[in-house]
Formats: structure tokens, sequence, C-alpha cells
């Protein structure tokens, strides 16, 4: 942010002055309505400390306006991006007889169908009930990749707004025209939804309550003022309370939440609601789904295992042989493996071919997959069970050494892939044994740390055997893992952890999380998923990155310490201000109390004007860092306490002495102020 | 041995005594209102009551209870005091006013127990042993009733609650309990503790005597060493005597004064440890105690340096206070009788200097809650750690919780009510009362200290201490009504907005303690506590206390 943001938003700001607007903040109301009677004040009984005052006065509600109008500014960029995308389309809908016929896109009802073809912009919300197409959906998530939607399963769904690249499909509307997606995303970022979340109600009936107080305290200076013998000004009264009365958390509370729901919106996570956003900041478990989030999606050979009497090397062209043809990602990463780790000559498939090798590929009857050499000979690579009966049949004899290896990378939860030969002439025997497993993304299990520290648990869901998931939790670091699991147990996991008071975070893309996600605190579906799966989640990732997760409870955190430090600033700040204020409006009563005019202010009208300058200005300095966020770095809830405590509170009650004291300086050089 | 060391002395002497009996009272004091089994004294008095104690009351039930005990208890009492020149035992009462009995009957039930009339001549033994002891000791049990509900709710585990989700338990079961298994032993220990150091206790006539200088003197005995001891033990206050326990048949010796020290301050210090034992982690507790400890110490030690460097007297201000007690015995007694709405003196207030004043007031301004008076102290305590908790909860990135319990919209606005109301009380009365000029003539003193004065007053019946600033005539309608009201509502609005807070959050199922809980047990949070306490009151008051103490002490 910068002085030019600022200058840009003035109009917003006076715009904001409207009294039905002001009130929304009661806080900013009785500056508000301060500002009106110190004005009328001075218009009676013109002074330039009166005017001076009610200039300032005005300034504090324009500037806790520009503070929302500028987190409001950035939303609305924003909006007008995705606006622009949401131009009018011509549907294709389908008759009940067959037929096309072309209505405007806003004339689509729940369960119509509609065909899009390569080139057409989808023109609503829907599932893909036929066909299979390449879209662009970079309108939405911003990445220029098209993606794959077919019909079924869990690519089906498709936004409004976004474009067919190839081939044709029929979707299924499954929303109204006007509460899309995109219109949706608009209204967010935009605020126009925005209403006040559980955790923002609760601080301004605490504002509210602080303000009450201090009013009840200033009013009762009149009668008390009169009785010593000295009637206060009201304009002083009113410079007083404006001091006093939390107004720096009050005119930043609603810009610090639409900046929580924005830098959402920059990592390209949606939030349905700020209620889900501030659940972020409290979730005590997260479910992560193993594939994909903790591991790479596939599994990898990591290594290779000759038995006794076999060298390395020729297990390794063996298994590279063998899996030339096998274009399945475990595969590969064969390939990958014996080509980088054992240097293997790297002969493509065409190669062999043309010397009249032939590939036997992998299939789930036999399998196993390799390739049958001119010169006779053959390699096999698969299953244990399957190559065991392979080299049985062939006369060969299988090694006890080989039941302990396969044994071995079991136990440890990987996948191995025995690895055999059949030379011309000979019987088929046994190289060695690859050892497949799932990859940890790196960093998990420092992140899983990370969160730990941050009172968080985390859960690994995974379909695979408990051994297997076992393994694989141990060596990414997770606190408990649900193995073999199905939906509902999921469902049953996230129920459980609620009875126990916890709040739970988790991913989910299929139409079979939807239950799971619906049930979670913060279910946060993947832009890629199903519509069921988005409809039932309160978050959307655009990004499709289930490790997203953990950032938007960073955010949730981050949204909360935010406001928690500003009010403890505010409130923090008042004592300074009484020391200014106090002294200057009774020293010509009570001369001993100059005493307490610890910062040497000019003259009680200096001091006065000082406070309330001060006061209005602390709110702009402040802007920044309501829009990024208070600093947050994770940790123990002690530590975070300590350091925030100490940075806002101590921090709070130091600042304005010295702030005030520097505005008096300036202050105390306009004539009639000494 | 110097007046320092046996002041010195006289302190720890109390502090051992108040861990000693503290820690095992605030055991028996769980017990007590966790108990499911009744005693057999207490079924005769729940058949007479016609309660079943084994029913279970939501909150409004308990609030209503509460209201209509107290109701009763105030009806009842004012009518006995306007017929008790009418009953037996009258021995030469002159009776009190309409509004001087309908303030007195509202201060005992409120357990403020400020006295418009004065102590021996306003009310007669009937009246004092009939009305006034019994007051005494129901009007406590009340206020730790109310207590325990709380921490049980705080304990409770929402629909987990086999008595439902949001039963807080059943006040007259509660009242009686606390009555008859702690306040009524209690109150029995002290008063023969009392008459062993030799406070008075007969029912005879008034003596009168002729004195050496030739005056007539009536003296008045009474039943004075058991209402002694309740007085004390159930953070009351009202003297037998209008002198109240600087009077040497209520409190002759400094042993008897320590003694009386530490009935004043022993439940409300144990109750802190009853907490950590109901909600199941007695280090919270001891952070409580020790909140409400740091309090109390700094304002002993504040009140006794400010007496000490007064340049009143070659050693201090002695003004007001008793020989026999010295400077030490009555700024120990002054600052915690303030600190525990006791309300109880053994000096006068009013000739304390301005800053010692200021401390007293202080201590009531900071909402009675260093420790407090019995019951209403921690509850007051339990309500600052919600609205630190609430603060500093944001700081760590969590919706704030206390205790696994969620401090959200519906529990701050209780939270926050119970702070308003208060200094709404005593800013808006003391302002009226300085602004009238009817009101104005009852002030003895001028200037700052007559606002002390008037401040004083209010604060102390808002805040159900009892205590007065001595100077101000408080006699007449204006102050006997406007004080009565500050009473009934400075004691039952919080009252009934805590027994509302408690059915929040006895409904509420508790969220396990996490890395990412903020810790309501350390060094720092009592910290946390201390500065959210002083800061509120302070901004509150400070203009208010500028005109007053401050000007005083600083001109």
């Amino acid at each position: 942010m910068n002085a030019a943001a600022l200058v840009a938003v003035i109009p917003q700001a006076l715009t904001k002055l409207d009294p039905r607007h002001v009130w929304r903040s009661p806080v900013i109301f009785v500056v508000w309505v301060g500002s009106v009677l110190t004005t009328a004040l001075a218009v009676a009984d013109p002074s330039v400390f009166a005017w001076l005052l009610a200039l300032w006065l005005w300034a504090t509600v324009v500037f806790a306006n520009a503070a929302e109008a500028v987190a409001e500014g950035r939303g609305r960029a924003q909006a007008a991006s995705l606006r622009a995308t949401k131009r009018e389309s011509v549907a294709h809908r389908l008759t009940d007889t067959g037929a096309v016929e072309e209505v405007p896109g806003t004339a689509l009802r729940i369960g119509d169908r509609v065909v899009v073809e390569a080139g057409q912009v989808i023109p609503g919300d829907g599932d893909v009930i036929e066909g299979v197409a390449t879209v662009d959906e970079s309108a939405i998530t911003g990445e220029s990749a098209p993606v794959i939607r077919e019909s079924g399963g869990d690519r089906c769904a498709v936004t409004g707004g976004t474009t067919v690249l190839s081939d044709r499909i029929v979707v299924r509307i499954t929303t109204k025209p006007g509460e899309s997606f995109i219109d949706r995303m608009i209204a967010l970022v935009e605020g126009a939804e925005r209403q006040k979340t559980p955790n923002e109600v609760a601080l301004t009936i605490l504002l509210t309550t602080l303000t009450i107080i201090f009013l009840a305290s200033v009013m009762a200076i009149q009668p008390l003022a009169a009785y010593s013998g000295g009637l206060q000004p009201v304009i002083v009264l009113v410079a007083l309370l404006v001091c006093l009365i939390p107004t720096t958390i009050g005119a930043l509370l609603s810009a610090i939440g639409i900046a929580g729901m924005d830098r959402l919106v920059q990592r390209n996570v949606l939030a349905m609601s700020g209620r889900a956003v501030e659940a972020a900041g409290d979730v005590s478990t997260l479910l992560l789904d193993k594939t994909g989030t903790i591991t790479f999606g596939n599994r990898r050979a990591t290594e290779l295992l000759p038995v006794p009497g076999v060298s390395a090397r020729e297990l390794a062209e063996a298994a590279h042989l063998s899996s030339l043809a096998d274009t399945t990602p475990e595969g590969r990463s064969v390939v990958d493996l014996a080509r980088e780790t054992y240097a293997v000559r790297a002969a493509s498939v065409d190669e062999h071919a043309s010397t009249g090798a032939e590939f036997v590929e992998f299939s789930a009857a036999t399998r196993m997959s390799g390739v049958d050499l001119a010169d006779g000979s053959a390699v096999r690579k698969g299953a244990d069970s399957a190559v065991h009966r392979w080299v049985v049949d062939g006369g060969g004899e299988v090694d006890r050494e080989v039941a302990d290896l396969v044994d071995g990378i079991s136990r440890s939860g990987g996948t191995p892939l025995v690895v055999a030969t059949w030379a011309g002439g000979g019987a088929p025997r046994v190289l060695g044994v690859i050892h497949l497993k799932d990859v940890v993304k790196p960093g998990m299990r420092e992140r899983f740390d990370v969160m730990r520290a941050m009172g968080i648990r985390t859960v690994m869901v995974t379909g695979d055997n408990s051994v297997t998931a076992a393994a694989i939790a141990k060596e990414a670091g997770v606190d408990d893992v649900l193995a073999e699991a199905t939906p509902e147990d999921k469902l049953a996991l996230i129920t459980r952890e609620q009875e126990g008071g916890r709040l739970v975070a988790m991913t989910g893309d299929g139409t079979n999380d939807a239950p799971a996600l619906a049930r979670a605190d913060v279910g946060v579906a993947m832009n890629t998923g199903t519509s069921a799966a988005k409809e039932a989640g309160n978050m959307v990732d655009l990004d499709s990155d289930p490790t997203k997760l953990i950032e938007v409870v960073e955010i949730g955190k981050q949204l909360l310490i935010t406001r928690g430090a500003l009010t403890t600033f505010s409130i923090a700040n008042d004592i300074a201000k009484y020391f200014a204020i106090i002294p200057a409006m009774f020293v010509t009563l009570f001369p001993g109390l100059d005493a307490l005019n610890v910062m040497r202010l000019a003259s009680p009208q200096s001091a006065i004007l000082s406070a309330v300058i001060f006061n209005a200005l602390v709110i702009i300095a402040l802007v920044p860092l309501a829009l990024r966020g208070v600093r947050y770095r994770p940790s123990s809830a002690a530590a975070l306490l300590r350091r925030n405590l100490l940075v806002y509170g101590v921090g709070g009650v130091v600042t304005p002495f010295i702030g005030i004291k520097l505005i008096d300086l300036t202050v105390s050089l306009i004539p009639g102020m000494k | 041995m110097s007046d320092t060391v046996a002041g010195l002395l006289q302190v720890g002497v109390l502090v051992a005594l108040l861990v000693a009996v503290g820690l095992p009272l605030g055991a028996w004091l769980a017990t007590t209102v966790t108990d499911s089994r009744h005693w057999r004294v207490e079924r005769l008095v729940h058949r007479l009551v016609r309660v079943d104690p084994d029913s279970q009351q939501g909150w409004a039930s308990y609030a209503a209870s509460v209201v209509a005990f107290s109701l009763v208890g105030i009806i009842a009492l004012f009518a006995l005091i306007l017929a008790q020149t009418r009953l037996p035992l009258v021995q030469g009462t002159e009776g009190m006013q309409w509004h001087t009995a309908l303030n007195t009957a509202v201060s005992f039930v409120t357990n403020t127990n400020w006295q418009s009339y004065a102590g021996e001549a306003g009310a007669g033994p009937l009246v004092q042993t009939a009305g006034l002891a019994v007051q005494n000791f129901v009007s406590a049990a009340v206020g730790i009733a109310v207590a325990g509900a709380l921490m049980r709710a705080i304990a409770a585990r929402g629909s987990a609650n086999p008595a439902g989700g949001s039963a807080v338990g059943n006040f007259w079961v509660d009242v009686t309990r606390v009555v008859v298994r702690v306040l009524l032993p209690g109150a029995a220990i002290g008063a023969v503790l009392l008459l062993l150091g030799g406070v008075v206790q007969n029912l005879r006539a008034p003596l009168t005597v002729t004195t050496v200088d030739g005056v007539e003197q009536v003296i008045r005995g009474g039943l004075i060493a058991s209402q002694e001891a309740i007085k004390e033990l159930g953070t009351n206050g009202g003297g037998y005597f209008n002198a109240n326990s600087a009077h040497p048949f209520e409190n002759p010796t400094p042993l008897t004064n320590l003694l009386e020290i530490f009935l004043l301050l022993v439940i409300p210090f144990a109750l802190t440890r009853t907490f950590g034992i109901v909600v199941g982690d007695r280090r919270q507790g001891w952070a409580l105690g020790a909140f409400a400890g740091v309090l109390w110490l700094g304002s002993v030690a504040l009140t006794t340096w400010a007496e000490l460097s007064a340049a009143t007297g070659p050693g201090g201000s002695m003004e007001g206070k008793e020989v026999r007690f010295g400077l030490w015995g009555s700024s120990l007694f002054a600052a915690s009788t303030t600190g525990t709405s006791t309300g109880a003196v053994n000096s006068m207030h009013e000739s304390y200097s301005p800053l010692g004043g200021g401390v007293l007031l202080g201590n009531m301004l900071l909402g009675e809650i260093s420790p407090g008076g019995v019951g209403s102290g921690l509850y007051g305590i339990v309500v600052i750690a919600l609205l630190s908790v609430f603060v500093a909860g944001l700081m760590v990135g969590r919706t704030p919780e206390y205790l696994g319990k969620t401090i959200g919209r519906p529990e701050i606005t209780c939270a926050a009510l119970y702070t308003l109301v208060m200094p709404v009380l005593v800013l808006g009365l003391t302002g009226a009362s300085l602004a009238l000029d009817g009101p104005r003539e009852a002030m003895t003193a001028s200037g700052p200290r007559g606002l002390t004065e008037v401040m004083y007053a209010y604060a102390s019946a808002a805040n159900n201490n009892g205590s007065a600033f001595a100077g101000l005539g408080a006699d007449n309608p204006w102050h006997n009504l406007t004080l009565a009201a500050a009473m009934l509502l400075g004691r039952f609005v919080p009252m009934l907005l805590v027994i509302r807070l408690a059915g929040l959050l006895a409904a509420q199922q508790p969220r396990p303690a996490t890395a990412g809980t903020m810790p309501t047990h350390t060094p720092l949070f009592v910290g946390l506590l201390l500065g959210i306490a002083l800061v509120l009151a302070g901004l509150t008051f400070f203009p208010a206390l500028a005109l007053g103490p401050l000007a005083e002490a600083l001109s």
C-alpha cells in the first residue's frame, strides 16, 4: 500500500461518511457523532483549537473508511477481471426430442442439458454427462494448461465461463444463472456478501462495551469537574472520549476481515464464508489423503536388490529391458532408476522392435510385463507370484533369498517386483527384486513437525493396508493413520474427533468425499473435483493442491492474531492518552496534576489536539499491517502469546508516549496553541 | 521489636496461615459444591423447604431461585427492622426510618453490610441475631453457591453432562450445604477463638456506669463473638457496634485483629483452590490465587507505605487508627477488608492519607477481585480471566477458549455486561450526588477529599463492600435509596450474568488442550490478568481518581 492508493480511495471514504454506513461499526459511529457535535460547537464558538479538533475528528472517521475502502478495492480489481469472463453466452440446449435449440445462457434452468463444442464457452456450471473434452479453465484458476473433463467419475464437473478447446460434451446444468461459481466468486471477492463472522461479532460486542464504559467515564467527568469548580468544554470531553474508545481496532476491524479473505483468494482458495476462515485457525485435526498430498501420487522404484551371484548392473539391465514397454508410472520409474543410478544404455522400444524383439505388455491377468528377444531369451518383471510361476513353469528354481527380499520389502510398506530372465536354452532364473515404494514429498516431515508445535494433529487417510500405511506414516511423520479407509470410515473419524471437541479440516474431490467434506469444520474441495464435492465443502482450491490446507490454517490463524494484536494495541494506547489529556483538562483546577504531564506537552490545548491527531494517524499507519496481517511464524501458543504481548501490548503502551510528544512538538508551533 | 519487623511478621504469619488452612479448606469446599450425597441435617432442610435435592436446575431456574430467595430475605428483614421496637429484646434500641431500614435490609441481603444506622442504637439484639446474623450466613452462602455453579459449569462436559446440557446445579442444595458444612462450623470455630481472644459474648442488658469524669455511659454487650466470626468469615462486615472492629469489644487485641483479618481472607483465597480442584487442573487454581495474592499484597504494601510516609505524625499517619493495632495492623486490615468486599473496619478510612485512601478506594474499583468477597470474588476473577483470554486468545490465532470452553458471542456478552455494571453505577451515582444540591449537603469534607468520600460510598455499595469513608452523612433518603439501588444492582445483575454464563459454559463440549491452546496457568498469564484488571479499572476511573485522591495527593 502506498500514499497513491490511499489518495485514490479518498472519494470512496467520503461517501462512506453516510451515517447509515458508519453505524455498522459502533465505535466509529461514536466518533462520527462526536465530529458532528464538535463541528457544530466550532461553528457556534469558533477558535483555532475547536476547528483543528473538528478537522481531526472527521479525519479519524475518514481514515477508518479509507482503511475499509482500500481492502475492498483489492477485491474489486479481482472481481472486475472475473466479470470480464462472464460475457453473455449462447447455450445450445438439448430438447427432449434430441434437437438442439439456441437459448441465452441466462435462460438455463437446473437439469437442462446443453451441448458444448470446441471453441464454445460453457454456459453454466454443471456435470459432463456425455463425452470427453479439454477445457481451458484459466479464467478462474489462472492456470493456462487445459484440463480434461469427462463424463462419470471425479472429473466430470465443469464451470460456467470456461472454454472447451477440443471435442464435444453434453453438460447437465446444476446451478441457476446468477448463482454460478463465478457469480459467487465475484460476490465473495467484492465483499458484497460479507457478513460479520462469529468472532468478529463477539469482538464488536466487547469493543462496544468498552465504548459504553468510556462514555460513562467521560460523562461522569462533567459533574465531578463542576463540583471541583471548573466545567469542561464539551469539545474537550468529545476529544477525550474519541481518544479512549478503541478507534484503532474499530476502524480496522472490517479491513482485517476483508484482507483475510483476500489473502486466501491470492492463494487461489475461495472460502464460501468468513466463518470457515476463522474455523481454519481453530483446526486441531488435519485429515490428509496420502496419495497426492503426502506422497507423489504413484509408487516409484527406489532400489534394485539382486540375489546373490547376480551383479547390480545385470539386474538393472534386465529391469530396464523388462520395463521399456511398460507405460505405467511404476514402469517408467524403473526405467528412470536404471538409467540414472545404473547408467544403463538408453535403447528405445523401436530399436529393440527393429531387431525382432516382442514386447509383452502388463495385463491384469498375467501381472507381468517384459520382452521376448529375437535370440530366444526373455525377460519378465512382475508380481512375485506371477514371476514365480513363470520361472517354475519354465523348469527353473526360485531361491530362498528371493522370498526373503520380497518379504523384507513388503514389511517396510513397499511393493516388490521380481525380475527374472530366461536365456536361450537354459532354465529361467530370478535376478533380483525391484523395490517400489510410495515416495513422500520432500519437506512433509518438517511441515508436520510445525503442525505438531501448533497443536494440530495430522491424520493420514489411505486405502492401503495397515502395514503399508503405517510405514508411510512413519516416514512422513504424521501423528495417526487411517488405513483401508472407506468414505464411511472417514466420516466416522471426523464425527469422533468432533465429539472430542476437536475441529477437523480435510480436503476432498470425489463425490464420495462429499459427506465428510460437509461434516468437516473446514472442507477444502479441489476445483478438479465433482460439483457434489465443491458444493459440500466450504472452501474450493482452484489449484487443486491438497497441501494448501496447511496454508489455509495459517491464514485463519493470522486473521485472528491480527485482530487480537490490534485490539491489544488499541487498548494499550489509552494509557498514554490519559497522561496527555487528564492533566491538560484539570491542571488549572489542581496545579499539582501537572506532575502527571510526564510527556511535558506544551500546553493543555496542544496536548489534547496531539492526542487526537495521534489517534487518527495511527489508523493510517496500521492499515498496511491490517491488510498484510501480523507476521505469523508457526509456534506454540505460549510462544506466540509472549511475543505478541511484548510487541503489541508493551509496544502499544510505549508508542503513543513517543508519538504524542513528537506531534506536540509540531502542533505547539501553530499560533494559538501555546 | 521495631514496628516494621512486627508488621512484616504479621503479614508473614497471615500468609502462612492462609496457605495452611486455605488448601484443606479449598478441598473441603470443592467436596461441598460437588458432593452427590446429602447429610441427614441437609435432608431435613430439603424436606422443610420441599426441594428434591437430587433434581437439577437450568440456569434460568437457578437464577430465579437466587432472586426469589434474596427478595424474600429483603422483605422479611425490612419488616423485622421496622417492627423491632414492638417486639421483645428492645434494650433501648431506637429503631430506624423506613429508608434506613430498606437500605439496611438490602445491604445485608446483598452481602454488603453498609450500615447507614449506628450499629448498637439502630438494631437491637433481636434484629442483630434473627435478622442480620441470618443474612450474614445465607448471603455469603448465595455467593459461594453461584461461584460453585460456575466452577461446575466450566468442568461440565456439555451434552455428556449426565444432568442434561445446561444444568448448573440446585441452588437450594448449594446454599444449604455451604451453610451447614462450611459457614456454621467455620463460624463456630472462629467464635470460640475470638472468645478466647477476649471478644465479648453475653445477653446482658446494657450496663450504665458513671465514668471517672462523672459522666454516665451506657455499655452494651451482646452476642458479639458469634456475630464477629461470621461477619469476617462471610466477608459481610456489618459491625455489632458502630465503631466496628475498632471497638474493643469486637476486636480487643492485635491477636484477635490478625485472626479477624485471617477469617475474612480465608474463604476467598481457598475458593481459588476449590476452582482448581473442581475444574480438574489445580494449576488453574494456583494461577487465580496468585493473581489475587499479588493484588492483595500489592495493596497492603502500597497502603502501608502511603501511611508510613504520610507526614502527619512521627511514625507516619496514626490519625483514625487504634494504637493497639498500630499502623501496620490497621493498614493490613484496611487493605484486606476493601479487597474482600468485607467492609469491616478497624480504623477510619477517611483519615488515611490521600494515597492510602486512594488505594483502599482502588481496591474496590478493581471490582473486588483481590481476592474479593466469598464467591463473588472468585466469579469476578473468572470474568477477568475470560476477558483476558478473549483478547489474548485471539493473539495466539484461535477462537478464544478458557479451560476448553469457547468464549464466543453469548459468553463475551455476559462477561462484557458484567464489567459494565459496576463502573456505570459508581460513576453515574457519584456524578448525580455531586451535581445535586440536596445530596451535597450531606458531605462533610470539601474539595477532592469530598469527592473521594462520595465516590467511596458508591464504590463501596456497588461492589458490595460496605465500608465507609465515614465523612459522608449518608443516613438520608437520597443516599439510603441510591446506595440501596447500587447494592442491589451491583450484586444481582453481575450474579445473574454469571449464572447465565454458567448455563452457556455447562452446555459446551470442552475442547481438548493442545500445544495450540493458550496456557492459562503460567506466570505470563497471571501477569496478563493483572495487566487487564489494572488497565480496565485504571482507564475507567482515572479521570475521577484524578479529581479525587490524585488531586489531593499531588497538591
